[in-house]
């Protein structure tokens, strides 16, 4: 599945580092990494998005993301470029979007093989809701 | 907030300063109503802040600030006494500012009150005459000063006369003001002198102040407030000193000396000018966000020495080893007088506290002192400003319940008037606060009757309940002996608020009550929360930090060691450390690292690595797997993802460049039922000793075994209670048993014997008894009833005899006697 965020949202991009594990926290932490010298929490994006684990063992990707009280990194598998879309290609998500709580998809930007769908940052990042 | 001007903000922080100080002074005035010093004090503060505003263009501010002013001026001469009634109003022109000030800082205006009740109120106070002695003993003095009064006079009827020809070249409002304004400088040129007056025009000696005053007073205000209406700043200035002048033309006439106003007018701008000069060079106002920032990079340079001193350990390189070292000590002395430029004296935080007693003494209709020892003790700025809102609330608590009405004390044989002690020291790397009040004490008696009224405890558990424990029954939520609720306190909910928000920087609260004599409180907090020595701990692969202030000792057992002497009490392992029981909570257990060790387990370990810490006075064990050394490490708080976690405090960098997490000692202590959330049975004060235990109920089933006598047998061990049929008996071996649900039961009779034959005829009572592999029957003569009983120990009294229900009863334990 592919997913789109905002490029201003992103603060860097950088591959899978060392993290210490959160014991008793939610599954979906998977640990704190050291970020020149800031402590970052790393969510499992797989988990948060409900989606079954993953089966090889290839590098995760870190997105590590602004928010108001710090960089909040992300786990993805694979990161892919960056594309400038028209506003027109637009879509709210549709009615049967299957695999993902729609809570947590802004949109989806129809693309030529694929639809992107667009992450609504604020509710991915709460776990609590 | 708008944009204020800088000079505006200045004015307001200026002005919350000289507020304070107002409060304090006014709070000490009271007691000593003659203090000069004081009087002429208060009276400087209020004009600067009435100068001030008449510049900035805050008429109604003005308008207050002038009115207090002419009352403080009267009190200063000596015409007024200062007494309940003028304190009060006082004090009220002081909350009357402070509420303008936060009007004009969040909207930029005044607002629309006006405060003509306020006003009015200090109007009527001043016009009040209540000193004639104050007035003899002053007058007194007024002939030492005289000499220098006709000069000031004279100057001051200069600046009269240069005011008239400016206000009568410029077209005045009202004609009236002309004419008034020229006649007392006319008086004043033909008297010439303060002797002068009263001699000259003897028919004005006996007129009493207040009616000639009036007119004096209000054409004071008149001048000032046209003058602050459309002349300049100057000649406001000037038309204000005619005000004072007339005033003091008013007090002339009653033979008092003038040089207090004259004299005092002059002084302040001198002496304030001085003062300024000496603060200014000394002192730097400074913005506590950048002292935060600066703090922040020597948390950062801290890590990143950390880090320098691993490498420079591992490596070779001799000059490395000597930078690392020169840089370890320069950073030390950076954090450490960082450190210090947030540290302020706790007096800050006392400061509100006497007028706050004062106010609610007064409400009360007692007699209060505040004494202050320690005011210089010294605390990070952050925790000064989390402990204002408790220390208000215990002071409150103490004038409102602690401290007696005087006809009560005086009837117990103290003083009439309450003492509020307040004390800070600094102990242990930890800062102490100590509230004592010489009031009733707390009522236990009351205590344990309310708790039981609201349902926190049970009767037996009131009854078995020492002292101390009865006292943390207050710290629970809605917990209130007051009679009626009113809105000073009594609705129950302060103190545990006060409790949690110690606890949430890291501090401990303690009460301490002798009945009859005084109460206390104790706050114990950590000097600091940024940078902190922590103890290095492994578990489980990784890394954790322990806060050294909670660390007591650390024992290591070998497997000599372990063997027999941890123990197991209600399924709670515990280890015998010199002749205390500490409860031990497993850091992998707890962390979910591992399943439960089973007690064999537990007494078997080849290595115990126990670390003893100390949460809220109880003290435990943490059993890690690997004890490292001692760091300082920098709090780092935890992201919004993970902070509720109670068992972690922070994460830090260590030098390698890993993140650790940080324990939170208390939250490990609860999650591992150390300590209890609720005020109910917690493992420690099972093992403490008897006398000092909250008593669990437990419900006991009371037999007769067949000789008459009583037994209990612990209820929860019993799996049912059947009638058999005397048939059903069989023998089999030198066995006794029966069928009891296609199963073979063995029966035994409860004095002991396997054998022993039941003499009773219809049915036979038996007691069924769930052990490891079969069911038990226990015959017994006659089961009586099922109470409940408060122990503090149950597996102490097993076998032996208490009195339950009002009889001797023996306890019976059924595990023993399926083993004899």
């Amino acid at each position: 599945m592919h997913f789109g965020i905002e490029v201003l949202r992103i603060q860097e991009v950088i591959r899978e580092q060392q993290m210490t594990r959160v014991p008793c926290a939610s599954p979906i932490v998977r640990g704190l990494m050291n970020l020149r010298g800031q402590i970052v929490t790393a969510l499992d994006f797989r988990r948060r998005i409900g989606l079954h684990e993953r089966t090889t063992q290839k590098p995760l990707m870190n997105v590590v993301v602004r928010t108001h009280s710090g960089p909040v990194s992300l786990l993805v598998d694979e990161i892919g470029d960056v594309l400038q879309i028209n506003s027109d290609r637009f879509e709210p998500p549709p009615e049967t979007l299957r695999g993902v709580p729609r809570s947590l998809i802004r949109g989806v930007y129809k693309l030529d093989q694929r639809l992107l769908l667009v992450l609504d940052l604020e509710p991915v990042l709460n776990l609590s809701a | 907030m708008g944009e204020l001007d800088d000079i505006v903000k200045e004015f307001l922080v200026e002005s919350y300063e000289n507020l304070d100080q107002l409060d304090r002074d006014l709070v000490a005035i009271e007691d000593s109503p003659n203090d000069r010093e004081l009087l002429s004090s208060v009276f400087r503060t209020i004009h600067t802040i009435k100068g001030t505003c008449g510049f900035l263009g805050f008429p109604i501010l003005e308008h207050v600030t002038h009115v207090g002013e002419s009352l403080l001026s009267k009190l200063r001469d000596g015409e007024l006494q200062l007494d309940g009634p003028i304190a009060n109003g006082l004090l009220a022109m002081v909350d009357a500012v402070r509420t303008i000030l936060a009007t004009i800082e969040f909207n930029g205006t005044e607002g629309d009150d006006h405060y003509e009740s306020l006003i009015a109120t200090l109007d009527q106070l001043r016009t009040a005459s209540n000193a004639p002695v104050a007035a003899v003993a002053v007058a007194a003095n007024a002939p030492n000063r005289s000499g220098g009064i006709e000069e000031q006079i004279l100057e001051s009827m200069e600046d009269i006369s240069s005011l008239v020809e400016d206000l009568k070249q410029n077209p005045r409002p009202s004609k009236k003001l002309t004419r008034r304004t020229s006649a007392p400088s006319r008086r004043a040129q033909k008297s010439g002198s303060t002797k002068g007056g009263p001699a000259s025009r003897p028919d004005h000696v006996s007129m009493p102040a207040p009616e000639s005053s009036p007119n004096e007073q209000t054409f004071a205000g008149k001048a000032s407030a046209s003058g602050a209406a459309g002349v300049t700043t100057d000649s406001a200035q000037e038309a204000t000193a005619i005000g004072e002048f007339a005033a003091t033309r008013a007090s002339a006439q009653q033979g008092l000396p003038i040089a207090g106003s004259v004299a005092s007018a002059a002084e302040p701008q001198a002496e304030s000018g001085e003062k300024s000069q000496g603060l200014s060079e000394s002192t730097v106002r400074l913005d506590v966000s950048l002292l935060d920032r600066l703090m922040n990079l020597v948390g950062e340079l801290v890590l990143t020495r950390n880090q320098i001193l691993q490498f420079s350990q591992s490596s070779p390189d001799s000059g490395l080893a000597d930078a690392a070292q020169r840089l370890n000590l320069i950073t030390t002395e950076l954090q450490e007088g960082v450190l210090k430029t947030r540290m302020q004296p706790i007096r800050n935080a006392w400061s509100k506290l006497p007028r706050v007693v004062r106010d609610l003494a007064q409400s009360c209709a007692k007699k209060v002192t505040v004494e202050m020892e320690g005011a210089d003790t010294e605390l990070d700025k952050t925790i000064l400003e989390a402990i204002k809102d408790p220390l208000t609330h215990i002071v409150r608590n103490s004038v409102d319940h602690g401290i007696e009405t005087p006809d009560v004390r005086i009837a117990c044989g103290k003083a009439a008037e309450g003492t509020l002690r307040l004390r800070a020291f600094h102990e242990g790397g930890q800062v102490n606060i100590e509230i004592a009040d010489d009031g009733g004490g707390i009522n236990l008696d009351r205590v344990r009757a309310k708790g039981i009224e609201q349902g926190l405890i049970t009767p037996e558990q009131a009854a078995a309940m020492c002292d101390r424990d009865v006292m943390q029954l207050i710290l629970l939520p809605g917990f209130s002996t007051a009679a009626k609720v009113t809105s000073v306190s009594g609705r129950g909910v302060g103190m545990d608020v006060v409790k949690t928000n110690v606890e949430k920087i890291g501090g401990a609260l303690d009460i301490s009550s002798v009945a009859g004599e005084g109460t206390t409180l104790r706050i114990r907090i950590p000097l600091t929360l940024a940078i902190v020595p922590g103890l290095i701990v492994t578990c489980g692969g990784d890394r954790y930090c322990i806060p050294q202030v909670s660390l007591l000792e650390l024992v290591r057992l070998d497997s000599e060691g372990t063997h027999g002497r941890i123990e197991t009490m209600h399924s709670v392992p515990v280890y015998r450390l010199r002749s205390q029981l500490l409860p031990l909570i497993y850091l992998d257990e707890e962390l979910g690292l591992r399943p439960r060790r089973t007690d064999a387990e537990r007494r078997e370990a080849e290595i115990v690595n126990i670390v003893v810490l100390q949460a809220e006075n109880r003290q435990f064990g943490l059993v890690v797997d690997r004890i490292s050394d001692t760091q300082e490490i920098v709090v780092k708080p935890l992201g919004q993802h993970l902070k509720d976690l109670t068992i972690f405090a922070g994460s830090t960098i260590m030098g390698d460049g890993t993140v650790s997490l940080i324990l939170d000692v208390a939250g490990i202590a609860r999650q591992g039922h150390v300590l209890g959330t609720d005020g109910g049975r917690t493992m420690q004060e099972a093992t403490n000793g008897k006398n000092d235990t909250v008593a669990t109920k437990q419900e006991y089933l009371i037999v007769d075994p067949g000789d008459g006598s009583r037994a209990a047998i612990c209820l929860s061990t019993v799996a049912r209670l059947e009638e058999i049929r005397p048939e059903t008996v069989e023998r089999c071996g030198n066995q006794v048993v029966t069928q009891y649900r296609d199963k073979i039961m063995p029966l035994i009779s409860l004095d002991g014997g396997f054998g022993g034959t039941c003499t009773e005829v219809g049915t036979i009572s038996v007691v069924v008894y769930r052990g490891d592999q079969h069911d038990y029957g226990f015959m017994v003569g006659k089961i009586l009833d099922i109470i409940d009983h408060a122990i503090c120990d149950p597996d102490s009294v097993l076998g032996s005899q208490q009195i339950m229900g009002g009889q001797v009863t023996r306890i019976i334990d059924l595990s023993r006697l399926i083993c004899a």
